[in-house]
């Protein structure tokens, strides 16, 4: 079918080097970079009649490299400076960079901030997934998908704002805690959404994932294998609906999800509309560990001892009652001991990689992250090429790429 | 026999406070080991990274591993080397990690570490004009602005 250029590389990752002699004759496309859909970011794609030969990715419109900036201001900034990655999920992302910290302080967040910080992260991976459907759904010209994914995703914000007073940039997990308690009559709010959730779910199967149309566009399109998943270090959903039972939660086993009930839903399929209702499985799995947060939050503080026992008098007492936590000064000037420490945390997208290298200053040494759009790259070009050019937007939408937080 | 001493013999193996095996080897056995990683069950990369080192003239890279089944799932496993600073170069991983592709990218673009064998050692991130300095290395400084830039300076 495909002659032309030389297949690069192991039997894990097809993707071709076309020579300038190889290229005459064919189209060349340009997806981008003015937003083609889910954010700045090119894919030029060279096309033999309406087969794709290959897709190759150039990112990097949105880049600011955070790892450098990060070097220049004392830790506590940095979290603020991360959660611009991936503001639609900042509460997961932001996590890791915390646990990192936490982890070269040598301190641990109370169990009631462990709650909380789960609750929060499982509120963002429900908004980060109806998100990805409103994009994914908008790249097959299915307008009121869009707008039912987005509609719903409000839901869940206004449930995030409630929680730590804003709907996006919440900034909410700090080194040994959280920032804020659950506001009064939140559970009976966190209780409507699901029922309300599980209602338009309902609706969403019928119309999209149900839909014979859009069935027939996702359908055995864009395979992903198991052996390539594996081998390519592929990350979150697209992993897992590929068949590998891999989550950060299950092996990290950080926040409370050690101790509450969960699944972690996998598939065989590998193709597009398995990484699709995928999601939707892992919205319900969401919505049961919210449940059981909230059923099960125990009481206590939301600021480890450490920090607490800092605060003057005067800020404990203003803390009394209140529902936020007052910044203890240390915060400043945190100064970890030399050393390094890794985290790992599941966000919606997949799997987010801190790595974070202290030389005992107040600032950072060397901060790595390693985001789960930037592991995924490597889909666009595994698996679109010898589809057909029509199949390639079901192919971008269903990785629910986000070329903010890949671009750091 | 655990993990870490498993790969004695391979290089200067150590257990980290957080649970992370790393192992330490001259970059000329750094392929070499990661074939050994591999064999083992180490099967994705999740993590390529420079770390400059002024102060030994030199520049630290790791290779952050896992597995996605078997006994190491989950694990993660360092594998370190040090370059020389004014020109460094190792053997590209790709051939064992395949998604070492973009990440080796990123790290030949923001560090300037030359990986042989990488079929495509361009700009990715920064703009394919950038002439500067590799913006990871240490003496890259960021420029800020104040929150009032005065115009006519």
């Amino acid at each position: 079918m495909i002659s032309r250029g030389k297949e690069v590389l192991s039997k894990y990752f097809t993707y071709r080097r076309l020579s300038e002699s190889d290229r005459e004759g064919l189209f060349e496309v340009n997806i981008g970079p003015q937003h083609p859909a889910s954010g700045h970011m090119r894919i030029i794609v060279r096309l033999d009649g309406d087969l794709v030969l290959d897709a190759e990715p150039d990112i990097g419109y949105v880049h600011r490299t955070m790892e450098k900036l990060a070097e220049n201001m004392e830790y506590i900034k940095a979290q603020m400076l991360f959660e611009r990655a991936a503001i639609l999920d900042s509460c997961n992302i932001t996590l890791g960079y915390i646990r990192a910290l936490e982890k070269l302080l040598g301190v641990e967040a109370p169990p009631r901030a462990k709650y909380l910080r789960t609750l929060l992260c499982e509120i963002d991976r429900i908004a980060s997934h109806l998100y990805g459907f409103g994009i994914g759904s908008i790249m097959l010209n299915h307008s009121t998908m869009y707008m039912w994914s987005f509609g719903l995703r409000e839901v869940w914000l206004q449930l995030a704002e409630d929680l730590s007073g804003a709907r996006l940039t919440h900034a909410y997990n700090i080194p040994g805690g959280v920032r804020a308690d659950l506001p009064k009559g939140f559970k009976e709010n966190a209780d409507k959404a699901i029922k309300y959730t599980k209602k338009v779910l309902k609706d969403m199967m019928r119309i999209f994932f149900n839909n014979p149309n859009i069935r027939s566009r996702l359908e055995g399109v864009g395979v992903l294998r198991r052996e390539d998943a594996i081998r390519l270090g592929i990350v979150g959903p697209n992993l897992r609906a590929s068949g590998v039972r891999y989550d950060a939660r299950l092996v990290e086993r950080y926040g409370a999800y050690s101790e509450l009930e969960f699944e972690v839903p996998v598939r065989k399929e590998g193709d597009c509309l398995a990484r699709y209702l995928l999601r939707v499985d892992e919205i319900e799995q969401s919505m049961r560990i919210i449940k059981q947060a909230l059923k099960d939050m125990p009481e206590g503080r939301l600021l480890c001892d450490e920090f607490y026992n800092k605060l003057s008098p005067s800020a404990k007492k203003l803390m009394e009652g209140e529902r936020f936590v007052k910044f203890p000064a240390a915060f400043v000037t945190l100064k970890p001991e030399a050393g390094e420490a890794t985290a790992r945390v599941e966000m919606g997208h997949g799997e987010v990689f801190y790595h974070l290298i202290s030389d005992g200053s107040r600032r950072p040494y060397r901060v790595r992250v390693v985001t789960p759009s930037f592991r995924n790259l490597i889909l666009f070009r595994h698996l679109s090429i010898g589809e057909r050019f029509m199949d390639f937007p079901a192919i971008y939408g269903s990785l629910d790429y986000f070329p903010p937080e890949a671009d750091r | 026999m655990s993990l870490a001493d498993r790969l004695r013999g391979l290089g200067k193996v150590e257990e980290l406070k957080d649970g992370v095996v790393s192992i330490e080897v001259p970059p000329e056995d750094l392929k070499r080991v990661a074939e050994a990683l591999l064999d083992l069950g180490f099967d994705h990369l999740v993590n390529v990274e420079g770390v400059d080192l002024p102060s030994e003239g030199k520049i630290g890279l790791i290779y952050h591993a896992s597995s996605y089944e078997g006994e190491f799932l989950g694990k993660l496993i360092a594998l370190k080397t040090k370059l020389d600073r004014s020109s460094p170069k190792v053997e590209s991983l790709m051939d064992v990690w395949p998604n070492a592709i973009y990440m080796e990218r990123e790290t030949w673009e923001l560090l300037g570490i030359e990986f042989e064998g990488h079929p495509e050692l361009e700009h990715l991130l920064l703009p394919p004009w950038w002439s500067d300095i590799p913006p990871l290395r240490k003496e890259f400084k960021v420029k800020q602005e104040g929150y009032i830039v005065d115009l006519t300076r």
